[in-house]
């Protein structure tokens, strides 16, 4: 269930982006790319979302995942193509093995859409946009030479 | 009545660790610390492997291990007796060490030795195929394992843990005749994936492979200019074995 670490470093990126806005802006949807060769299943981290932004001011924010296709190169010819798990990962047209990868790591948050003046995270608080909810993990502790152990 | 507006991120969903693994990275690189990430699912040989290494490697790096498990600090006990600083990380719901897990690690090491006396450090991670493989901490190499009675195809079924690795041990080699294992297969399947990757047969209980395995970290340390001393046969090894293609 690694998706729910996947989801807190989620919240962190979007938390430090909207700490660079003045006003709170409000979260609409959420746009990630989700390669197909990476160990993310879409509909785990769907839900670990959901229940992540519950009571905080992501809370409404929906997450859109578009899923990228594993896409080889075979160095061989330079064609690209598809591996089919069942069939294994080396080229089906001269069987060289899954050397370049042309696309399928993609773990990337493409876009925001957000509102700046709708009121937004139910149940509405009496400052619906108020202060962050602080629901980041706690920094971790510094291992520079200067910071005290 | 509101208007939507969009902007354009394009930033890693793992971002925040990724900072993280990076700043970690630039401390071991201060120090001179090689850092090695060791994978593989539970049960797989890790920390055999391990207390096998750290001895054959004993006066010829100064070493230390971070021991990453979810409960219990039973391995990080195995290994404090070979006279390396170990730090265990009990990571507790969390399946794999991420880099913050790592950086904390790092800050208790501090308070056994100075890391910069060191010259290489064992990350051992949780046993999982799956997570550790997407989560860096700054390791400079990933090493990961798979022992002959788990089968020959779990590097199809794990392909991201492979791809990721820069050397695959295939452990337990002495349960060979006891197995139905395909030990070229296995490589086949490794190399598939990662055609460049070293992929090594060894027995950390008969001491077969070892060597191999040994000289493909001296040869990874020199090149990354890590190399103090020349590096010390492990005692009782068997001749090195045919490495699996």
């Amino acid at each position: 269930m690694h998706e729910v670490d996947m989801t807190r470093c989620l919240l962190q990126a979007l938390e430090d982006w909207r700490d660079q806005h003045s006003i709170q802006p409000c979260v609409e949807q959420v746009h990630l790319l989700v390669g197909e060769f990476t160990c993310v299943e879409p509909s785990q981290l769907r839900l670990s979302f959901a229940a992540a932004v519950q009571d905080t001011w992501l809370a409404g924010a929906r997450l859109s995942i578009v899923s990228v296709p594993l896409v080889g190169e075979c160095l061989a010819c330079g064609n690209s193509y598809r591996p089919d798990p069942a069939c294994g990962y080396a080229s089906p047209c001269c069987g060289h093995p899954l050397e370049t990868i042309l696309s399928g790591r993609e773990l990337k948050i493409q876009r925001i859409d957000y509102s700046r003046s709708r009121i937004c995270g139910p149940p509405a608080p009496a400052n619906p946009c108020g202060p962050p909810t602080p629901s980041s993990p706690a920094p971790s502790p510094c291992i520079c030479p200067s910071a005290t152990p | 009545m509101h208007m939507s507006v969009s902007d354009t991120m394009n930033i890693n969903l793992l971002a925040v660790n990724d900072q993280q693994a990076r700043h970690n990275r630039s401390h071991f690189d201060a120090w001179g610390l090689f850092c090695i990430n060791v994978m593989s699912s539970p049960g797989a040989g890790k920390t055999i492997l391990l207390e096998h290494t750290l001895r054959a490697l004993h006066g010829a790096h100064a070493m230390a291990v971070l021991e990453g498990d979810m409960t219990t600090q039973l391995d990080a006990q195995r290994l404090a007796g070979l006279g390396v600083p170990v730090v265990p990380i009990t990571t507790g719901r969390a399946c794999h060490l991420d880099a913050a897990m790592v950086s904390t690690g790092l800050q208790l090491l501090r308070q056994q030795c100075d890391p910069a006396s060191l010259d290489l450090l064992w990350v051992e991670n949780v046993g999982n195929l799956v997570c550790p493989a997407e989560f860096a901490v700054g390791e400079h190499c990933k090493l990961a394992l798979l022992s002959v009675t788990e089968g020959d195809d779990k590097p199809l079924k794990y392909p991201v843990m492979f791809r990721e690795a820069d050397c695959v041990l295939i452990t337990k080699v002495d349960l060979l005749p006891h197995v139905p294992a395909d030990l070229g297969r296995i490589g086949r399947h490794v190399r598939q994936i990662n055609p460049h990757c070293g992929v090594f047969p060894v027995s950390a209980l008969t001491g077969a492979g070892l060597g191999d395995w040994l000289a493909w970290l001296a040869q990874r340390l020199r090149a990354n200019g890590r190399q103090r001393h020349p590096p010390r046969r492990a005692s009782g090894l068997k001749p090195p074995s045919p490495t699996a293609t």
